[in-house]
């Protein structure tokens, strides 16, 4: 199975937990995160968003993302999907999900996964506001996460 | 040597998709952006320090010290923002 895909439609979590733990029974544990759209940022309401990526360099960066997450932790499987192209409020952005034996390593590898996707993977996001469409500013809060992990981001800072 | 460079996001919007360029071998990812923002105009609005700009080469986030290859693949897009 895929490990990452980037995708215009929706994804289902529950397809995609199913499949990332089919016939494994060493796994005891499944952490998940999913990013949704926002109607709200930086004080504007935000009525649309679009996604642009870079195809090829953003699987890649992702791929070695997923690497680095399997040799850091204890994990079985990690599973990665994010969508491009044009979103609405509510509409959900991005899958990690993560199986490993216990659950401490699934919850450290899901919030790597995410830390790291948030500075190093090839996404930018722009959002329609009531005062025109604006490309969204990097946030040095994210940087600050990845550091937690002992890696310097140079994305916002 | 040959290059092509690309920009994505508000880079893309202001400059284009990107070029074919050819540059005196052995030139940094930094003498690059100096180049372009050596052309004036939209070039320099977009590229000049210290505006953020990041840069990849052959689809990996490089810093502005790296040498570029023959043929390679250069993008510069600006901070990352997805998730």
């Amino acid at each position: 199975m895929a490990r990452v895909t980037i995708q215009s439609g929706d994804f289902d979590l529950g397809a995609e937990v199913a499949a990332l733990r089919a016939g494994d029974a060493g796994v005891g544990a499944v952490a998940t995160f999913i990013g949704t759209v926002r109607d709200r940022n930086g004080g504007s309401s935000v009525s649309a968003m679009e996604l642009e990526h870079y195809p090829g360099m953003t699987e890649k960066a992702i791929e070695r993302m997923i690497d680095a997450a399997m040799s850091r932790f204890d994990i079985r499987g990690a599973r990665v999907v994010h969508r491009v192209g044009p979103l609405n409020p509510t509409d959900q952005i991005v899958l990690v999900a993560v199986t490993s034996a216990h659950r401490g390593q699934a919850f450290q590898a899901c919030e790597f996964l995410m830390d790291y996707l948030k500075t190093q993977a090839p996404f930018w996001k722009k959002e329609s506001t009531p005062d025109g469409a604006r490309w969204v500013d990097a946030r040095v809060a994210d940087d600050e996460a990845l550091a937690r992990w002992g890696l310097r981001a140079g994305n916002a800072g | 040597m040959k290059i092509q460079l690309r920009y994505f996001a508000s880079l893309r919007e202001a400059l284009g998709p990107g070029e074919a360029l050819e540059l005196p071998d052995g030139t940094t990812l930094g003498a690059l952006r100096d180049l372009l923002v050596a052309r004036g105009g939209r070039h320099a609005e977009i590229l000049a320090r210290p505006r953020p700009v990041r840069c990849a080469l052959a689809q990996t986030m490089a810093d502005e010290s790296t040498p570029i290859a023959d043929g390679a693949e250069v993008a510069f897009f600006p901070p990352v923002t997805g998730g």
